[in-house]
């Protein structure tokens, strides 16, 4: 747990450094395209931007310290606010997401690990290749193509809070969760097949057959179970993927989430808020690898910590 | 009784899954795509269009510009001028009044002025020949003029950035280089603060109170009625493709902007129409760095205006869509009051021999020219590939370099030498009031430190700039804005490169789109 501070104090240094070298003048931005060279500079001025680079940041890592991740240059709103008005959309976006991704990619894996070399193994390994080579823009034209403008279906864009009723927030979400979860399933299918095709190798699942076991109890109590470990990880490891993809999803279906902020902040070179989303990125990415590590306690009883 | 509390307790949780818990009878709605991100909520404070927009929304203006250019008043009734052409007087309309209920006094209009003239170029122009303002009565202020200057109404009418939008006194006594904290207007709509949430959403509800003028509306002048209880500006759809689907399936009503390659499919879409609300459009220029080699050299620049005469070649590869562009070689846009082809022969007149000419005669050594590229901007983003292949034909060395718009917005600020991450040459689309006339036109400033990127650096242009801004009598002012047009070509200050009108897409049944330089949304309607 401690190993996180020095994580995220260099995660904090290198995002500052990064910024400050990239090409880009937020005070530029900010003014306009009729604005002269006189009034950037009164705006740079404002924003502190013409003081030294260690003077800059000393004070954005005293203020976040005190849990202050400073104000947004662009929206002239409180980095924590902007995030916490982001939040629920990315986070109902990434956990529908990884549940969908989930609950269709373990037992996918596992059949195709059961049926090794059969039409359905094949077909699934087919599958993940396509699902890896597929860009998740493309993906997204085509269902909202098929699903929203000719079918009818579900809405082309947007979001709806769950606040405003479970269906309307569930309607707007089906087509980006899957547009994101296509490269999750892939990935997490081909993990639990190889996995599960490494345990059903194994001499207790030979034992447990050979006790007349039925055959979906020794997958999933017994080839799955041990199996688990690393299709845990790999999913710890989708997450933090995750992240780079909502930032492509939540453009095209319109949700303003986190991923959308990432992208506004970068374009607007708002520093405060590529630095603040980053540092929470990196927060969460910790915290999930974290309760991975410690998950395996529970897969394994045999690690200790 | 235990069976009827679980039914009720059943429907309850069904009606949350279906229902939207906020489907509370809203009136009319509009939902529309901006063209842009509302970040900024001060209009004065930053140029950025969609702060002029939002400032529309919900602030008024004492004059405006209709569809044809001319000022008319807007919430001023009545006006005088003295006869030595010193002194104004202004008398406000009744019934104008703040969204808080207060009433719009001349209290609230002198330092509204004040606080924009620290801004805005023409509102600094004005505000040297200001000796006071003051506010003699609550419906009546006064300009006190140092001497007469020629575009008083122009300056309080001006469409463009930045507008000179009327706030209550304590607003408006906001430092200048501050940005506003509270956003109270008298204008048609009312900002929902609450409902704002920067790069996802802005709502605006109607002004139940506002008195619209008698006249019909035409530009930012006019009665401005507002027929729709709601408008909401869908900032977080910018993906161009799903605009296109959201409107076709109805899930929104407008997009401001139809990116270029979306115009002919969209002409055939039953339910869709395009309509040009700007008649007058954009002008594209070329800018010059006056301040490094090659073009510190007026006699480089005249070889690139020169190689530049083909305006179609910029507009075709562009634009593409023929109606929707014309060649004008006018540094004032086209069909606006000062047009002229002043000086323009270079441009218009002149082919690529004429541009290998004038390059040899310049001594010019090969110094490459190194352009700005802004990669993501639809709009504009080939013109820099084009202007680099006439610039080769013409003998010149060129590096097209590749960015986005925000980099390329933050280089050419930069005065450093181009091999040091400066710039010699960009392309932007100026909207028409910004270049209609020789004092809002930045392009024609010389002004040296004080001018537009490029900082072209001339005594004469500064000189005709100043007394087109004394002059009160039209036929001179038409003469001055000549003399320096003609000027500007002479010395290559940049090179107007085509004009060209952008559509907006809307639903069938969404009608009364107001015609001027900008997105209004008064007088729309919606009809099923």
């Amino acid at each position: 747990m401690l190993a996180t501070i020095p994580v995220l104090a260099i995660v904090a240094v290198l995002v500052f450094l990064m910024l400050r070298l990239t090409p880009g003048d937020p005070a530029a931005i900010l003014a306009g395209d009729a604005a002269n060279t006189e009034q950037i500079a009164k705006i740079r001025e404002g924003l502190g931007l013409d003081r030294p680079l260690i003077v800059q940041f000393g004070i954005w890592a005293r203020d976040i310290v005190s849990g202050d991740l400073g104000e947004s240059f662009y929206f002239k709103m409180k980095v924590t606010a902007l995030i916490g008005q982001r939040l629920e959309a990315t986070l109902s976006l990434a956990t529908l997401t990884i549940l969908f991704a989930v609950s269709t990619a373990v037992p996918l894996g596992v059949l195709a690990a059961w049926r090794f070399g059969g039409w359905f193994d094949r077909m699934l390994m087919g599958f993940s290749v396509m699902g890896f080579s597929i860009p998740v823009f493309v993906l997204a034209y085509i269902l909202i193509w098929v699903v929203s403008l000719k079918l009818g279906w579900l809405p082309v864009q947007g979001y709806k809070p769950i606040s405003e009723g479970f269906w309307p927030f569930l309607r707007h979400l089906i087509l980006p969760s899957i547009t994101l979860a296509v490269i999750y399933v892939a990935l997490i299918a081909r993990v639990t097949r190889a996995s599960v095709l490494e345990a059903l190798g194994e001499d207790y699942i030979r034992t447990a057959r050979a006790k007349g076991l039925p055959e979906s109890r020794v997958l999933i109590r017994h080839a799955l179970a041990n199996a688990a470990i690393p299709i845990v990880t790999v999913i710890g490891i989708g997450i933090g993927l995750l992240i780079g993809g909502v930032v492509v999803t939540e453009s095209v279906y319109a949700i303003p989430g986190l991923g959308r902020l990432t992208v506004d902040a970068v374009l607007a070179r708002d520093f405060p808020t590529i630095q603040g989303v980053i540092l929470f990125f990196s927060v969460v990415y910790v915290v999930v690898n974290l309760l991975v590590d410690l998950s395996y306690v529970f897969f394994d009883p045999r690690i200790r910590y | 009784m235990k069976m009827l509390r679980l039914t009720a307790a059943s429907l309850c949780v069904a009606s949350w899954l279906v229902f939207p818990a906020a489907a509370g009878a809203q009136g009319t709605v509009l939902r529309t795509v901006p063209h842009s991100n509302l970040a900024v909520l001060d209009p004065i404070w930053t140029t950025a269009y969609m702060s002029r927009n939002h400032g529309y929304m919900i602030y008024d203006t004492l004059f405006g510009t209709d569809e044809k250019g001319q000022i008319k008043p807007q919430m001023v009734e009545e006006w005088s001028v003295s006869p030595d052409k010193r002194l104004w007087t202004f008398k406000l309309r009744k019934g104008l009044e703040f969204h808080d209920g207060k009433p719009v006094t001349s209290e609230d209009v002198v330092p509204s002025i004040a606080r924009w003239a620290k801004r805005d170029t023409l509102g600094q122009v004005l505000d040297g020949f200001i000796e006071r303002m003051d506010a003699p009565a609550p419906d009546t202020f006064r300009l006190f003029l140092k001497e007469p200057c020629g575009f008083v109404l122009e300056a309080l009418g001006k469409p463009s950035s930045n507008v000179p939008f009327i706030m209550p006194k304590r607003i408006a006594e906001t430092d200048a280089f501050k940005q506003i904290e509270e956003h109270i207007g008298s204008g048609p709509y009312v900002f929902k603060r609450d409902e704002f949430k920067p790069g996802a959403l802005a709502v605006y509800l109607k002004n139940a109170k506002y008195v619209p003028r008698k006249e019909p509306p035409s530009g930012t002048t006019g009665g401005k009625r507002v027929f729709i209880d709601r408008i909401e500006w869908v900032l977080a759809l910018r993906d161009a493709q799903t605009q296109v689907i959201a409107l076709q399936k109805g899930e929104i009503d407008m997009i401001e902007r139809v990116p270029f390659e979306q115009i002919v499919p969209l002409r055939a879409e039953k339910s869709i129409d395009l309509v040009i609300k700007d008649p007058i459009g954009f002008q594209y220029i070329g800018r010059f760095n006056h301040l490094h080699p090659p073009f510190n050299n007026p006699k480089v620049r005249l070889a690139a205006i020169a190689a530049f005469w083909d305006q179609e070649a910029f507009l075709k590869a562009q634009i593409g869509v023929k109606d929707l562009y014309k060649t004008c070689a006018s540094m004032f846009t086209c069909g606006t009051t000062y047009a002229t082809t002043a000086g323009s022969e270079i441009q218009s007149k002149s082919n690529m021999r004429k541009a290998q000419t004038l390059l040899k005669e310049s001594g010019y050594d090969g110094t490459p020219v190194v352009i700005l590229k802004p990669t993501d901007i639809a709009t504009i983003n080939k013109l820099p590939d084009v202007g680099a292949q006439l610039l080769r034909q013409a003998g010149f060395k060129v590096d097209v370099q590749a960015m986005d718009w925000q980099t390329m917005v933050g280089r050419r600020a930069k005065k450093d030498a181009p091999d040091k991450g400066g710039w010699n040459l960009f392309f932007t689309a100026v909207v028409a009031p910004d270049t209609w006339n020789p004092i809002a036109n930045f392009g024609l400033s010389g002004a040296c430190d004080k001018a537009w990127f490029g900082w072209a650096c001339d005594e004469k242009l500064e000189q005709l700039r100043a007394k087109f801004a004394r002059s009160t009598d039209e036929a001179e002012k038409k003469k001055l804005a000549s003399e320096l047009q003609a000027r500007g070509f002479e010395i290559g200050t940049h090179m107007p490169v085509g004009e060209y009108v952008a559509p907006s897409a809307v639903r069938k049944g969404v009608k009364g789109l107001v015609v001027g330089p900008g997105d209004f949304y008064w007088n729309i309607r919606k009809e099923n």
